[in-house]
């Protein structure tokens, strides 16, 4: 199944043709935020990262970093650092440039200040639009896609309507040669024997060990889990225990064999079906996904959550009809249609399937139009 | 899968302990399904929220979708809403390992 997509340099495949402005380091975030109101076609994002990191905590944001400036859906970028960051700008540019991304990059103390730096950026900027801007859409094929699926504000409806209607679209895009993360590592707790009899033994392991190395953050706080996921919401929605929101959670995977199983930000291998370890928390997880190279992402609410990405569409599906007409503003899909007993798990599943290549066509979903940009590097590790 | 007569509640698998209430259920609320089983609504249920469909002993796995979902902290008797108040989590349970106030009192009942 084909669809028209930007194709880059590197022979992966946008579904959006970004020019994204990114900090290094947090202390650039002011000067990355004044060349975004100036140049308001690029996109920009902030994060409170990039220095006084060590070890693997430090390698993840530098994998987030480097991962979202080369998701496909941006064809250029400008890294804007300050000079004494511990993730140097330069070194964060090479890494993006050795991936095959065009980059440029400049410093706040090499530029003498911040009206300097925001002057020649906002040159930079507009330089980096007229060269990626006249790229067109050309023929791809759906297995170029890399679909993130997500659930958020869950309740005990996400496991019976929206979250098999993603994994019957989940299963589509597989059979169709795509691939397909399913995240959130803390939701897969008390679901894991399910994913891994359909793994080989070696991803089965890696998928225990991390399940483990969950449980084991746990216990090294003394905390019970449930006082923090499930949420307040969930519980109020009906969902009791970690597991069972697990359990429902699962289903977004659909019913295929999983592949492979990926690091925070880490880019796919294999096709079909990966799970990546990402933490439950809705942005970090959808930062965690785009940077592994997910151009767009299915995103399942009971609650009700405007959360957008700042690079690539974000497909909302409500759980329950109620929900969705309270907040229509937000949702693309209603899957409470399930429950209602006007249209089956296969129809909405469908529908979702179609949406899918059509924001890969470049139709926008509602988080989109609202220019909602949500960004957060997960943590693993203290600030020194 | 099994939906309950009027259509107000889904057992998502037959063996299950629980049924999920599709929408609001009022006390004496009758939940009954085809083939037999047939429970009262003790107390008011939420839509989303889980009614027991038959006794389920203090300490017993509970199950839905086939799978565990908690042990039961107490008895829990059939149309009682199940949920946080007498349903505990075995997974992710940091507050029961070895040093913690918790174990050392789990053990100390033993």
């Amino acid at each position: 199944m084909i669809f028209a997509g930007y194709r880059r340099r590197n022979g992966t495949v946008g579904v959006r043709n970004h020019v994204l402005v990114m900090p290094s380091v947090m202390c650039a975030n002011h000067v990355v935020d004044r060349i975004g109101r100036r140049v308001p076609e690029v996109i920009t994002i902030a994060h409170p990262t990039g220095c006084s990191q060590v070890g693997a905590d430090f390698e993840q944001t530098k994998r987030t970093l480097a991962g979202f400036a080369c998701n496909p859906n941006v064809g250029a970028v400008l890294v804007v650092g300050l000079g004494c960051e511990t993730n140097e700008s330069k070194a964060l540019a090479s890494e993006i440039a050795a991936r095959g991304q065009r980059v440029e990059v400049i410093g706040i103390q090499e530029s003498d200040g911040t009206s300097n730096t925001i002057a020649r950026g906002i040159e930079i900027a507009r330089a980096l639009l007229r060269e990626t801007q006249p790229l067109e859409r050309t023929q791809a094929d759906v297995s170029e896609l890399i679909l993130g699926t997500e659930c958020g504000g869950s309740d005990a409806f996400s496991g019976i309507t929206a979250n098999p209607a993603v994994g019957y679209a989940a299963d589509r895009l597989v059979e169709a040669g795509g691939t397909v993360i399913l995240a959130e590592l803390p939701e897969l707790v008390g679901a894991e024997h399910l994913l891994a009899e359909r793994a080989l033994p070696s991803v089965a392991k890696k998928l225990y060990e991390l399940i483990e190395r969950v449980e084991a953050r746990a216990r090294a706080m003394h905390v019970d889990m449930r006082y923090g996921n499930p949420t307040q919401g969930n519980i109020a929605g009906g969902l009791t225990t970690i597991e069972e929101k697990s359990l429902g959670a699962a289903y977004k995977g659909g019913t295929t064999a999983l592949r492979e199983v990926l690091e925070y930000a880490e880019r796919p291998r294999e096709k079909g079906l990966v799970v990546m370890d990402t933490p439950g928390q809705d942005i970090e997880q959808l930062t965690g996904m785009t940077a592994g190279g997910a151009q767009l992402t299915v995103f399942t609410t009971g609650r009700g959550t405007p959360t957008g990405s700042p690079i690539a569409p974000v497909i909302k599906i409500a759980t329950n009809t109620s929900m969705f007409e309270r907040m229509r503003e937000n949702m693309d899909v209603n899957a409470g249609t399930i429950v209602d007993g006007t249209k089956t798990i296969e129809d909405v599943g469908g529908e979702i399937f179609d949406w899918i290549v059509a924001a890969a066509n470049g139709r926008r979903p509602v988080a989109e139009q609202f220019e909602f940009r949500d960004f957060a590097i997960n943590r693993i590790g203290p600030s020194f | 899968m099994a939906l309950s007569r009027d259509g107000t509640a889904l057992r998502l698998k037959d063996d299950d302990h629980v049924a999920v209430c599709l929408h609001d259920v009022p006390a004496g609320g009758e939940i009954a399904f085809a083939g037999g089983g047939c429970v009262v609504a003790r107390t008011a249920i939420p839509a989303g929220h889980k009614i027991a469909l038959r006794l389920i002993a203090a300490g017993e796995l509970i199950r839905k979708y086939g799978q565990t979902i908690g042990r039961a902290a107490v008895a829990i008797a059939p149309g009682e809403h199940v949920h946080v108040h007498n349903v505990e989590g075995t997974r992710g349970r940091g507050d029961l390992a070895p040093g913690t106030d918790a174990a050392a009192d789990k053990a100390a009942l033993r």
